[in-house]
């Protein structure tokens, strides 16, 4: 499955691939293991094994691109430029959390860089993105929006509305489906008709693709090329990565509903150690590309330990954000 | 003063906030040929059809591309053509649009205005007919407005598209070619102020929408019995006017809550409930409510017509808390 190595091949590009995947990897194995401890408060989907479309989407994107993303999404936050301190401290739902303690794993957010949202809601962000995108459309503006969803999604009618929408109104949007064989705890094709998200994308008029989602090459530059195409007004473009979710539905499923043979066989096609495996064969000595998981685990080690000593949000900020007006107290205890 | 009526005031409102400022734009089914009740007539030609948009048969797109659209800078006024079709789309209202704001930590504001025409109108049935808007005032982050007068519906959808939070804009399809006085001036209703329609001593009677108009035929005839009802046009639901409320009871002693939706769970009984705890001292008689039963809306007339609360038993309810005076403590 490794690539012949390919020497136009940028290496610091991917080299930078390398240190984000491996920050990502390092971010999860340690909401994991801050679930573990019991101070993560709530359901987290971790996105272990699906590393390369975060990054190689993600790297693609400008910081003033809209991005929308699904309850497994911290690499995609992460990816888009989110302090992970930040999303740390939101996941242990302390004081300095990026959603100040209100939204936790599934709402993960930074508007700042563009990201409008992760989301509780299965295709939910279909929508909502499309909708950034015909916003972008109205101001005459050039950044682009990016919606990230799972296989699940595309069995919800707002894959249907959403796209058909987009296409209607040639709106500037990539729509990222991560096929990663498995909605919640069943597995997709079983509940899925037909093949999948690309030709259904197709058939409404929008262009569309399945890559390896586990190649970071094919991730960057299948994603390089439709996010041009995007720019220079050619409408939305879909492309579906075929990747595999390495650990359960949420951190705490032991996904024992799978063989540990087909599990094995997927972590052979772990996407980081494939990004690794092309780079050492670019002349990246090993020493180098260890060292990138060896500094992201040190940078997430001590993101913990800074969101374990944080307090708690004031109480006060359990009544603001609501609405500007009316009473959020009225009528209450 | 300028003589329109209720739908031709929404449109002065939505012209002149378009007009003011660009980022707002309208988006709904059929919006380009005026829109299914005429409300957005002659729009296209003004503002183009960019923004004055028509849109798919997709109400959850519909609602969710606008949660979106909002979210990145614009002001989307979404026409849902029936409350009932709302329904379609309660994922992108309630959980979305509602939500954001709080969830991301007031990182992002979600300003849209979602209009729904309510209520029942010529035979539509169940599924063209109902008033949920009690259900939106249960739901955080939404503010309900219930407009009655071509006044109301100029000001306070001009206050809706202003908004930074999303509105849920019910208006009344029985009432779109209802005619009132609406000033010239470009007068901006402020949410949770409720309008004095009729000054009364004697009992306090409560309502919204088109149920206003009939609960103030109600306030004449009960004038012609010699009892004086002061009535209280709440105009939004969230934020609702406690204040007006409160010192019209103090004075009269005495509530009707009067609501052409079902009287189960409703609106009416938020107001009850929060006038009994507040001035359970000053009650001489029991809050009585005039609201619909609790059945789908029928289609022939004369089922239909049961289901209305009308003019004639909101002046009995009336005399009978009326008569009820020293006696109850």
């Amino acid at each position: 499955m490794i690539q012949p190595p390919n020497q136009n091949i940028d290496k610091d590009w991917f080299l930078e691939h390398h240190i984000m995947m491996h920050r990502i990897r390092a971010f999860e194995e340690t909401a994991a293991r801050a679930n573990r401890d019991k101070l993560v408060l709530g359901a987290i989907h971790l996105s272990i094994g699906q590393e390369a479309i975060a990054s190689g989407v993600c790297k693609n994107l400008m910081k003033e691109d809209f991005l929308l993303s699904t309850h497994r999404g911290h690499g995609h936050t992460l990816a888009k430029g989110a302090d992970p301190e930040a999303m740390m401290l939101e996941l242990l739902g302390r004081r300095g959390g990026i959603c100040k303690g209100k939204g936790g794993s599934m709402h993960i957010a930074d508007a700042s860089v563009g990201m409008l949202g992760a989301n509780g809601v299965v295709a939910a962000n279909i929508n909502i993105a499309t909708g950034a995108a015909h916003a972008i459309k109205l101001k005459r503006e050039s950044n682009i929006s990016c919606c990230i969803f799972g296989d699940g999604a595309i069995n919800r009618g707002p894959f249907l509305e959403g796209l058909n929408w987009s296409g209607v109104f040639n709106l500037p949007v990539l729509f990222v489906c991560e096929n990663n064989g498995f909605a919640s705890t069943t597995r997709t094709d079983a509940m899925t008709s037909g093949e999948g998200a690309a030709p259904r994308a197709r058939s409404m008029g929008i262009t569309a693709t399945e890559v390896d989602g586990n190649d970071i090459v094919s991730v960057d530059e299948i994603t390089r090329e439709y996010i041009a195409n995007i720019r220079n007004g050619n409408g939305p473009h879909l492309i579906s990565f075929n990747t595999y979710r390495l650990h359960g539905h949420t951190a705490s499923d032991p996904a024992s509903y799978r063989p540990a043979a087909e599990v094995e066989a997927a972590w052979k096609e772990d996407p980081i150690e494939r990004c690794s495996e092309l780079l050492s064969r670019l002349g990246i000595s090993r020493e180098i590309l260890n060292e990138h998981r060896k500094i992201a685990l040190e940078e997430m080690d001590r993101v913990y330990k800074t969101a374990k000593e944080a307090p708690w949000p004031s109480d006060d900020n359990a009544f603001s954000d609501v609405q500007d007006v009316g009473d959020p107290r009225e009528g209450a205890f | 003063m300028v003589k329109m009526t209720y739908a031709e005031a929404a449109k002065l409102a939505l012209a002149e906030e378009m007009r003011r400022d660009p980022l707002v734009w309208a988006i709904g089914e059929d919006l380009g040929r005026g829109g299914v009740f005429g409300q957005y007539l002659g729009l296209l030609d003004e503002f183009g059809p960019e923004r004055i948009s028509d849109a798919p048969i997709s109400e959850s797109a519909i609602m969710g591309a606008s949660v979106g659209a909002a979210m990145a800078g614009t002001r989307p006024v979404v026409e849902m053509r029936f409350a009932d079709f709302a329904l379609c789309a309660v994922d992108e209202l309630i959980n979305q649009a509602a939500k954001a704001r709080y969830m991301l930590g007031g990182q992002v504001k979600v300003p849209m205005v979602i209009r729904e025409p309510m209520g029942m109108w010529r035979s539509s049935a169940a599924q063209h007919s109902q008033s949920l808007e009690s259900w939106y005032t249960h739901i955080p982050g939404l503010v309900v407005a219930v407009p009655s007068t071509p006044a109301d519906n100029r000001g306070l959808l001009k206050t809706a598209i202003r908004s930074d939070d999303p509105v849920v804009y019910l208006e009344h399809k029985n009432i779109w070619g209802y005619q009132g006085d609406v000033p010239e001036d470009e007068t901006l209703i402020p949410f949770g102020k409720g309008r004095l329609e009729k000054e009364g001593d004697d009992i306090t009677i409560v309502s919204w929408s088109a149920q206003m108009h009939i609960a103030a035929n109600a306030a004449t005839l009960l004038q012609a019995e010699g009892i004086s009802a002061e009535l209280i046009d709440l105009r939004t639901l969230w934020p609702w006017d406690r204040q007006m409320v409160f010192d019209s009871v103090g004075k009269t002693g005495r509530l009707l809550i009067t609501h052409e939706s079902v009287s189960v769970g409703g609106f009416g009984a938020e107001i009850a409930a929060t006038v009994a705890e507040q001035l359970f001292s000053v009650l001489k008689s029991p809050i009585t409510r005039c609201a619909a039963p609790r059945v789908p809306i029928s289609y022939a007339p004369p089922l239909e017509a049961k289901i209305r609360v009308s003019s004639e038993q909101i002046v009995e309810a009336a005399k009978k808390s009326v008569a009820v005076s020293a006696g109850f403590k």
